[in-house]
């Protein structure tokens, strides 16, 4: 009974605690506003990506692709695990618009709307023909004309906010693309004169697909055009398969599938011609088709994780100096309390009882304001820009309109009770000190 | 006061400290008896042993060599939870500098060694028996008008006798008092060992600790002790 009313006294009474629980509020505080704001960013990231290129793609990364793919998509279309497959065409070309001295290398991605679609949310990223994906590449001003669809950051510029300005109709754009078909070997197609195919494309919509990279350099046009754009030959090539799953397929689960039935064509196809491109395909699930772009977040992630490690160290040691410096000045309370009756244990308990208040304490402080604050950071970011024209989150590089503030309870909670374990651990030394100390070493002595 | 039985007995106690790269001897064989409802005033000079003896006697400390039995019960051969118990429940020690603790009030600091023995159940259910006991000793220290105080708000005699009120709150058979005047004027010093020599009157079995012969001489038998051994 007695330690809790000293645990209650030493909390209201001993302002060196106030410290000790203003610094694990800091603590906690910090790594659950950056925690929430990096997990969000990793996992929206990781999202969109998936979103992007649907479940499971089977492609290579050379630009002369792979021939044979109808065939193969039937098969894949006969599964009952495959909902919905999309062939892609992925190449690099040099875009200019006409009338203006805009000319830049940009990614070309040939796809059927309406197969790419069903397959990723390529519906959702569309401004203007979203809810017709068919029409895509129909611009709404010309309907007979080939359309192509750019890349947000392409398409539009965003107002100092970071808002983009949308007309009501799309504007009438006409833009050349140029590009050197490439012949099943690899090389260089002899077009007419010169190595170069151009074709000309009326801009039919923008996508958002939220990935900074993707909305600042893509193009989409029809598959068709993009195969006779960037791939020379007989036989009609793509780089990439799309396949999205059915609900409820693993992922794992489905693309060994897919892996399957691609090494038993690849087998079958082995004595057809130009059979040797079938060798650099890959079949790899999302997480790894976007690897490259996906893995430097995590590693970031698990950076921070590191560097938040170093956090809990330093809370430790703090708790240590504090509670050091609470059972130094405790000495002859120690030896009081031993002198009617206390035992080791209960000192030891005394001490960190008092230690896992402070960190419940804090850590409860700094869970709570970090709460609110998440809770408010938009409006907090928007007040700072409003006010004082300082953008803290730059939507051009994020791709996300707000900043991630959604708390996850499991993090939370584990980072309180890291932060009360650390307390535990901080006050574990002085705790066993004043435990072990001998009352005769302290009542000898005046008051301290 | 011959017939009655011996509560303390110390037989053969030797304690010695290490100091840098020497050991200092300070009790070199003590032999001592107290009988139940004696005033025993042990004095020496300074250095001599006494609180080191007082600290051996209340189980705060472990001689070297030699037995102290409580009771008939060998002090050394206690286990650290009958140790514990020994301290809270048998004796009561009244220091020089008070040791009061400063968070707690006049009351909570005399109920403390009623609290220390109990869980926070056992103190709900005792609480109320412990409260009239300690507001008793309150009165009778003439401390009633204090209770709420904290004791940086006392005089030192004040703090004295919430020391003393805090020693007696279990009842204990043996108080034990180490220069319990030693931080006090004479006349504070004096209503001190007033009521040291009312609750000898009352049956209390009183070990003090001083310097001063005077001080003594208010004790039924002064026990002189000199480098380390009692004198005869």
């Amino acid at each position: 009974m007695y330690k809790l009313k000293l645990i209650t006294r030493y909390l209201l009474k001993r302002r060196i605690t106030h410290f000790a629980i203003l610094a694990v509020a800091l603590c906690v505080f910090i790594v659950v506003v950056v925690m929430t704001i990096m997990t969000g960013l990793v996992q929206d990231f990781k999202q969109k990506n998936h979103r992007f290129v649907g479940d499971c793609v089977v492609g290579t990364d050379s630009l002369v692709g792979f021939p044979y793919y109808e065939e193969f998509i039937e098969k894949l279309k006969g599964t009952a695990f495959v909902e919905a497959v999309s062939p892609a065409v992925k190449s690099y070309g040099l875009l200019s618009v006409r009338d203006q001295e805009v000319r830049r290398g940009v990614e070309i991605l040939g796809i059927d709307p309406v197969l790419h679609a069903r397959t990723t949310n390529f519906a959702q990223t569309l401004h203007y023909r979203g809810s017709q994906p068919d029409k895509a590449f129909q611009p709404a001003y010309e309907p007979n004309a080939l359309g192509c669809i750019l890349g947000i950051d392409l398409a539009l510029m965003r107002s100092a906010q970071g808002n983009y300005v949308y007309d009501d109709q799309p504007p009438d754009v006409a833009i050349t693309l140029t590009c050197f078909p490439l012949t099943a070997g690899g090389a260089p197609a002899k077009v007419g004169a010169g190595l170069v195919e151009t074709q000309h494309f009326y801009y039919s919509d923008h996508s958002q697909s939220g990935i900074a990279h993707v909305d600042g350099s893509q193009i989409y046009i029809p598959l068709e055009q993009a195969q006779k754009l960037c791939m020379a030959g007989t036989l009609k090539r793509v780089n990439a398969i799309h396949v999205k799953f059915c609900q409820g397929v693993g992922l794992s689960e489905g693309r060994a599938q897919v892996a399957a039935m691609w090494q038993e064509f690849k087998r079958a196809k082995a004595d057809a011609p130009d059979s040797f491109l079938l060798d650099a395909v890959l079949v790899q699930d999302w997480k790894e088709y976007r690897r490259a772009v996906i893995a430097p977040m995590e590693k970031e992630q698990v950076l921070l994780s590191l560097m938040f490690i170093l956090v809990g160290v330093t809370t430790v040691f703090i708790v240590f100096v504090v509670f050091y410096m609470i059972v130094s000045h405790k000495r002859k309370d120690v030896g009081v309390l031993k002198s009617v009756g206390s035992s080791n244990v209960s000192i030891l308990a005394l001490f960190a009882g008092f230690a896992f208040v402070i960190g419940c304490l804090g850590s409860g402080i700094g869970a709570l304001t970090a709460w609110l604050f998440l809770s408010k950071i938009n409006w907090i970011e928007g007040q700072l820009f409003e006010r004082f024209g300082f953008q803290l989150w730059d939507r051009s590089i994020y791709s996300i309109g707000d900043i991630p503030n959604h708390v996850e309870f499991p993090v939370l909670a584990t980072i309180v009770g890291c932060a009360i374990v650390s307390c535990l651990i901080g006050a574990l030394f002085p705790a066993y000190s004043a435990a072990r100390l001998r009352p005769v070493e302290t009542l000898h002595t005046g008051p301290v | 006061m011959d017939k009655a039985h011996a509560i303390l007995k110390a037989a053969g106690v030797r304690k010695s400290y290490r100091m840098g790269a020497t050991r200092v001897e300070v009790l070199r064989g003590i032999e001592l008896t107290v009988r139940e409802g004696e005033f025993v005033a042990i004095i020496g000079a300074s250095g001599s042993g006494k609180s080191t003896l007082l600290h051996i006697l209340g189980g705060l400390d472990r001689p070297d060599k030699g037995v102290v039995q409580f009771s008939g019960r060998d002090l050394n051969r206690m286990r650290a939870r009958e140790l514990n118990r020994y301290r809270n429940e048998m004796v009561g020690f009244v220091f020089q500098f008070y040791h009061l603790l400063d968070e707690l009030n006049v009351l909570e600091n005399i109920v403390l060694p009623a609290m220390v023995s109990r869980s926070v159940i056992g103190w709900l259910l005792a609480r109320r028996a412990a409260t009239k006991r300690a507001m008793e000793l309150l009165e009778q220290l003439g401390l009633k008008e204090r209770i709420r105080h904290k004791p940086y708000q006392l005089s030192g005699g004040e703090r004295q006798r919430v020391a003393i009120g805090r020693a007696l709150m279990n009842r204990p058979r043996l108080l034990l008092a180490d220069e319990p005047t030693g931080n006090l004027d004479s006349v504070t010093g004096n209503g001190i060992l007033k009521v040291f020599e009312d609750l000898n009157r009352a049956g209390q079995t009183i070990v003090m600790v001083t310097h001063d012969e005077r001080i003594a001489d208010r004790a039924q038998r002064v026990i002189v002790l000199e480098d380390g051994r009692i004198r005869a």
